[in-house]
């Protein structure tokens, strides 16, 4: 789960991460009061939204006055940021982040992750801060600095130290990095994080450390020994389809193509996904019904892939394990005759009560095409679109 | 021998009253495993299904000499069902459990460390040598004795791969679901030394996904010290950089992730890769035989 630049911020500020004076406002005029309020002469008004690349895009920008302060706002609150993450629609703004603006004399990245090949909370950080880190990792490798963490002590002085050091920070900084750094990483394990990142974590006015911006996100399966954090979601910055889905326990993804697919199981419901194409076909969704579907679920499920105006043909591959094909076969004759779907269907069904479910369809008398297996559904579901000349 | 689940393993499973664990409880009896009781804390001195429940696993370990746990638990309780088990000395400990905490996973494997167990999942179906010994929530019925080791990610993907062995007439040793999520307690390399060990394995399918670097690992390692062929697949050419696709592990976060750049390197590795994964059982049937 994501989280705005500003609840980050806070957050962060909370565990004692310094961070540039600021507040969330949601309007021109509410803007302009943040602005007096924090004093200066000059603010930064940085549109929240959950992408990254802002600043290429326009949301972020520098305000001279308290006047620029509210024309940056009102060209940035109601508008569809388009950013490289974003995609060609963008995301509509509903709010900014209006902060102290501060001189900067050198940028670096921080950022903590979990690391799969060590299986354990990783440090990332380089003397290369405000650029993709990603780019910087391919390009340059050796200015990526990695600190593995024991979760039986946590990030200890001496590892930060270190990392300080090589990234070149001198003098009082290094201390200065050090406390920052645990700060991060108490911040990181206390709210069951997945990704923290610092970038750029700045050097300003005459040296201090800052987090500049600032970006986490969280553990889905730990939400619920972490309410705090749970408050912190919006719905807005999701797609409305997912959430509806998630709402009914699937698993839903949006894609481009025109084969709706509805599959048990994320690895299937992938390599069903893979076989569409392989054959050629560009599958519309992914979506996973998971274990124990239930016939509604299954309803569910053909009510959230029919909602997407591109799908020209579903095809449902079923591999019962903890699940029951009769159940399926009950959802599926339901779905069909509640909701009058003009799309053809091709069924693959196999594993636990395969034959009743089998039976359960032929006796409905309703046209479902029925494969063998994944290579036959495959190539049914290609046939049944050149019939239709997509 | 078969790997880590034979004959004559003993079987406990940790929520052992619960209403699924009952049901693969009962299935899993039924095909063959020596399941000799079961751990739900507070129902100690009970039986269930004909088996004593215990309070705490090293009681179960001490009465029935248990070797081998399924953990049933709900994942916010499976950590500390590990943790449990590992310290009672269990040495092959299956988390069936969806949704388990990624940083729980992290202290579990510091747990675990100088302790000589194999964790498998969590997120797994689980682990079957058939008609011998089953833990876990897998349809027994679509898996046949035979010669082929199976380790996959995913589960139902495992299903799939099986059943198109089957149709073919090839039979597994021993079928491995490590799981789907980004801090798992086995990788792909520990199954693959198991099945290179084991004498009643000839050859071995691997069914990877997208994110992580657990695949070309394996593959890495196969190439240095593996004489069984293997034969590989990735999920997920399909899938879209950025999103997570269902399992918590599976979402490709670098170029290196993707399920082609895997498949290309396994296969630059000595892999046999398939493509197509209608086409997995074909495939090894062309290779092994």
């Amino acid at each position: 789960m994501d989280i705005h630049e500003y609840q980050t911020k806070e957050l962060l500020k909370g565990y004692g991460v310094p961070v540039p004076d600021g507040r969330v406002a949601h309007n021109v005029a509410n803007a302009a009061k943040v602005a007096e309020e924090l004093s200066g002469e000059r603010w930064v008004v940085k549109a929240q939204i959950h992408a990254g690349g802002r600043g290429k895009g326009g949301g972020v920008q520098v305000a001279c006055s308290l006047d620029e302060v509210r024309q940056i706002t009102d060209r940035l609150i109601g508008s569809r940021l388009v950013t490289p993450q974003t995609g060609a629609d963008g995301r509509l703004v509903q709010r900014v982040l209006v902060e102290q603006a501060c001189d900067i004399n050198k940028e670096y990245y921080l950022g903590l992750v979990i690391d799969r090949g060590s299986q354990r909370v990783t440090v990332i950080a380089s003397a290369s801060g405000g650029m993709d880190i990603e780019e910087v990792a391919r390009t340059t490798p050796e200015k990526v600095v990695h600190e593995t963490v024991d979760p039986a002590v946590g990030l200890m002085e001496f590892q930060c130290r270190k990392i300080a050091a090589k990234i070149g920070l001198k003098g009082k900084q290094i201390q200065e990095a050090s406390k920052l750094m645990r700060a991060l990483y108490r911040c990181f394990r206390d709210n069951d994080a997945l990704m923290a990142e610092i970038n750029p974590l700045a050097a300003v006015n005459g040296g201090r450390l800052m987090a500049l911006d600032a970006k986490m996100s969280f553990d889905g399966n730990a939400l619920y020994r972490r309410p705090a954090i749970t408050e912190l979601r919006d719905f807005d910055e999701e797609d409305p389809k997912e959430v509806k889905a998630s709402g009914h326990g699937l698993n839903y993804i949006a894609l481009d193509g025109n084969v709706g697919c509805i599959v048990n199981g994320a690895g299937l419901a992938m390599a069903t996904m893979d076989a569409i194409s392989f054959h050629q076909g560009k599958p519309a969704n992914f979506l996973d019904v998971g274990g124990g579907a239930s016939p509604e679920k299954v309803g569910n499920a053909f009510r959230i892939v029919l909602q997407d105006p591109n799908v020209k043909i579903i095809l449902v591959n079923i591999f019962a394990g903890i699940n029951r094909c009769d159940w399926i076969a009950e959802g599926l004759i339901k779905a069909m005759q509640d909701q009058k779907i003009k799309v053809p269907i091709v069924v693959r069904l196999a594993g636990t009560n395969v034959e009743k479910g089998a039976e359960m369809l032929a006796a409905s008398g309703i046209d479902f095409i029925m494969a063998d297996n994944l290579d036959d559904a495959a190539t049914k579901v290609m046939a049944a679109l050149g019939e239709q000349g997509s | 021998m078969s790997v880590f689940v034979h004959k004559d393993s003993r079987v406990i499973i940790q929520g052992f009253t619960g209403q699924h664990a009952t049901f693969h409880a009962e299935e899993s009896m039924a095909n063959g495993t020596n399941v000799v009781g079961g751990v739900t804390p507070g129902k100690g001195g009970q039986t269930h299904l004909g088996r004593p429940v215990f309070d705490t696993v090293s009681q179960a370990v001490e009465e029935t000499g248990a070797d081998v746990s399924g953990i049933f638990v709900p994942p916010a309780f499976a950590a500390d069902a590990i943790m449990e088990a590992l310290e009672a000395g269990i040495g092959v400990i299956v988390v069936v459990a969806d949704g388990v905490p990624v940083q729980d996973m992290v202290r579990v494997k510091r747990y675990a460390i100088g302790r000589s167990a194999i964790i498998i999942g969590p997120n797994t179906p689980g682990i079957i040598t058939p008609a011998a010994c089953k833990v876990g929530i897998m349809p027994s019925h679509i898996y046949r004795s035979g010669r082929i080791g199976v380790v996959s990610r995913s589960g139902t993907l495992n299903y799939e791969a099986v059943q198109q062995m089957t149709a073919l007439g090839m039979g597994q040793s021993t079928s491995v679901g490590i799981g789907g999520d980004p801090v798992n307690g086995t990788d792909f390399v520990t199954v693959l030394r198991a099945f290179e060990a084991d004498p009643e394995t000839d050859a071995v399918i691997m069914i990877g996904e997208i994110g992580g670097p657990q695949e070309v690992d394996a593959a890495r390692w196969a190439q240095q010290n593996m004489s069984k062929p293997v034969v590989g697949f990735v999920a997920g050419v399909s899938a879209p950089p950025g999103r997570r696709m269902g399992h918590a592990g599976a979402i490709i976060s670098g170029e290196s992730d993707t399920a082609n750049a895997k498949m290309d390197l396994m296969e630059e590795l000595g892999m046999h890769v398939v493509r197509n994964p209608a086409l997995i059982g074909e495939t090894a049937h062309r290779v092994f035989s």
